[in-house]
């Protein structure tokens, strides 16, 4: 029925009592996501609303059996965050603080390797499985349940206007995930096709990608080899300039490589149907699914 | 964040890895004092800007003596450098790095980045030296030796034995080598580089290495913590509204276009960008003012946007969502007047109220066309700067 979040899905979120944490959690809480627990350090006891407060990731585990963290801490103590939820025993992390340093997110990434959390993000919107639990930033109402389309992006609002548009079409979302713009991540689209090809409900995916790295050549060559459903793929960026950071971290062609226009072709070599106009992708996913 | 060639160097002289004899001027006067410190000659005379091709543009010059330092310097600084990396309109040059020629044997190409495939720190070597790297990448990537360290444990002497022998070094050189390789490897984990760059790596006839040339680049997301680093940052190396922008914290890069936009969240406004070709036009601009969109940083674009003067007509494609349309159309109506808006404007947006939020933007009596979806949006603002 989905993909790593369901109706199930215990959520404490670190950085709760911060405004960004306040918000989303409510509106979390709105949408009927499952907020057992919220982390600061220094405000255990406290409650956000009706939501108890505590002072480590560990002790909200242990008091209300959260399985999943939601992180809205800021920048320079995000590693520390997702190394502590990942010690915390959650089986799933969702980081959507924007602007880690690199070196930073690479010592978090050997670090998982030696745990059993899956990672998504940093710098993302989160996960939805739409009518079930949205574990992020994503507004709620743009999304519909039921399937049978899974959605993985890098980006944000350009995923909302994707979801928009499928949604308009009267196409339904099993989850929908952000991966996240920046170069070093956790969870990539080979982690998310492998779980949507498997979940029986998803008939098939749509990839939303940007310039920068070669993730999508890489998605490419897997879909080629392994994934049987039909996937959609919309890359943004074909008239970003090189060299140039194109906002998110990851966002840059550099030496030639990782643009729209390799990334496209590589799609299209491997049976990925590839929309080229952003405006009409939700007729384009109409007409393929 | 990038930083000058003398800069880059100071921080090699810091780290202990070795460079030539000199120093950095900004009048012929001081040249010549430098000069006069080298001890000998030839001495090359080297045009400090961002931009690499100096030499092909004229911004690179060997002198034989002291007045030949003194004339080259008068020539170069102040002249406007083009290269194939500055663009046409070329970049003016404030100063000069000095330094004393040395004896070459053999060059050779040494970098570290931060990969995002390892999720470490690749280190990438070369016989090949004094090329570009990604020449010699497409044509000879068997001459490209890559180690790849993992941060939790660092740089070990069996990575840089790796390269010195993928190098062909021999035993004495190995030691030297491995020695600057992981110097090299504690600067780029100290100041939370991006990118160290030699090339080329020069090994002298007196068999001794040298940084003939240096490059860093540093990762943007870590400068709140290298203060000493963002001090040395050199604003008329950047785009006037690029660093005019990033004073207000939005994302702009200013590009050849005449349809200004604004959008929230950096893979939508590239997407944006695209649809604005697609629909016949060609972006004046990327500019994402992030997720969330606020009134003010809306005025902040509006600011931006106005000041480039290419600009005939913008876009404004804001998915809110979670935001109130309302709000953000009465915030749109305000910052437009602020402004003193004199281009006409199409505005998309999406989200809850959103026929309230069209009203508001109807009855604002601003030169202002809403658009029911992205590609009305492009087609309309494709039709007024067509017009």
């Amino acid at each position: 029925m989905s993909i790593f979040v369901n109706a199930d899905t215990r959520v404490v979120v670190q950085g709760i009592t911060g405004r960004e944490g306040q918000f989303h959690a409510r509106q979390c809480i709105e949408y009927g996501t499952k907020i057992v627990a919220g982390s600061t350090p220094g405000k255990g006891g406290q409650k956000m609303d009706e939501v108890p407060v505590f002072d480590s990731v560990e002790k909200a585990v242990a008091e209300t059996e959260a399985n999943c963290s939601l992180i809205f801490v800021p920048p320079p103590f995000a590693a520390d965050a997702i190394m502590e939820a990942a010690d915390a025993g959650v089986d799933l992390i969702v980081a959507i603080t924007e602007g880690i340093p690199v070196l930073d997110m690479m010592r978090v990434k050997h670090y998982l390797n030696t745990k059993t959390p899956r990672l998504i993000g940093p710098n993302c919107p989160g996960i939805i499985t739409p009518g079930a639990a949205k574990v992020g930033i994503m507004p709620g109402p743009i999304h519909k349940p039921g399937g049978p389309i899974g959605v993985v992006s890098r980006s944000g609002t350009l995923t909302y206007e994707v979801v928009y548009q499928l949604t308009r079409q009267g196409i339904g979302q099993t989850t929908c995930i952000g991966i996240g713009g920046d170069p070093v991540n956790g969870t990539n689209f080979i982690d998310c096709l492998e779980a949507f090809e498997k979940d029986p409900e998803t008939k098939g995916m749509v990839m939303v990608g940007e310039i920068g790295g070669s993730a999508e050549e890489q998605a490419a060559e897997y879909i080629k080899q392994n994934v049987s459903k039909p996937v959609v793929s919309f890359i943004a960026g074909m008239t970003a300039p090189p060299g140039r950071r194109m906002g998110h971290a990851g966002a840059i062609i550099s030496g030639g490589a990782g643009t729209a226009q390799g990334k496209v072709e590589a799609l299209k070599a491997c049976g990925v149907h590839v929309c080229e106009d952003l405006g009409r992708i939700g007729e384009f996913c109409a007409k393929v699914f | 964040m990038k930083i000058h060639e003398y800069q880059s160097k100071q921080l090699f002289s810091e780290y202990g890895i070795p460079i030539p004899r000199g120093g950095v001027a900004e009048t012929p006067e001081s040249a010549k004092a430098v000069a006069e410190t080298l001890g000998g000659f030839p001495a090359a005379v080297k045009a400090q800007i961002h931009a690499g091709g100096r030499g092909k543009g004229g911004g690179v010059k060997i002198a034989n003596n002291t007045e030949e330092v003194v004339r080259h310097a008068e020539d170069i600084i102040g002249m406007n450098l083009v290269t194939h990396q500055t663009g046409p309109a070329g970049q003016p040059v404030k100063r000069v790095l000095i330094e004393k020629g040395l004896n070459i044997a053999k060059e050779l190409y040494l970098s570290l980045m931060a990969d995002r495939e390892s999720a470490g720190i690749m280190i990438m070597a070369s016989e090949a030296g004094g090329m570009d790297i990604e020449t010699v990448a497409a044509e000879t990537p068997e001459k490209i030796i890559k180690v790849s360290v993992n941060p939790l444990t660092g740089i070990y002497p069996y990575h840089c034995r790796k390269v010195a022998f993928g190098l062909g070094l021999d035993k004495e050189l190995i030691k030297s080598f491995s020695r600057m390789l992981t110097s090299l490897y504690r600067l780029f984990v100290d100041r939370d580089c991006s990118l160290v760059e030699i090339n080329p790596l020069v090994i002298t006839e007196d068999r001794e290495l040298c940084a003939l040339d240096a490059k860093i680049n540093f990762d943007d997301n870590a400068l709140y913590r290298q203060k000493e680093v963002a001090e040395m940052r050199d604003l008329d190396e950047e785009d006037s509204l690029d660093v005019e922008a990033s004073k207000y914290n939005l994302n702009y890069i200013n590009l050849d276009g005449t349809v200004g936009n604004m959008v929230n969240g950096a893979g939508l406004a590239m997407a944006v960008m695209d649809t604005i070709k697609l629909a016949g036009a060609e972006p004046a601009n990327f500019l994402d003012v992030g997720g969330g969109a606020t009134a003010e940083m809306i005025e902040n674009g509006f600011r931006i946007i106005l000041s480039d003067k290419k600009v005939k007509a913008i876009l404004i494609n804001i998915f809110g969502g979670i935001l109130r349309c309302d709000v953000l159309a009465k915030g749109v109506v305000e910052a437009a007047k602020n402004t003193q808006i004199d281009v006409p404007l199409v505005v998309r947006m999406e989200g809850t109220n959103v026929e309230e939020g069209r009203r508001i933007l109807a009855e604002s009596g601003l030169d202002l066309q809403t658009a029911g979806d992205l590609r009305d949006a492009g087609q309309k603002v494709a039709a007024l700067v067509a017009a």
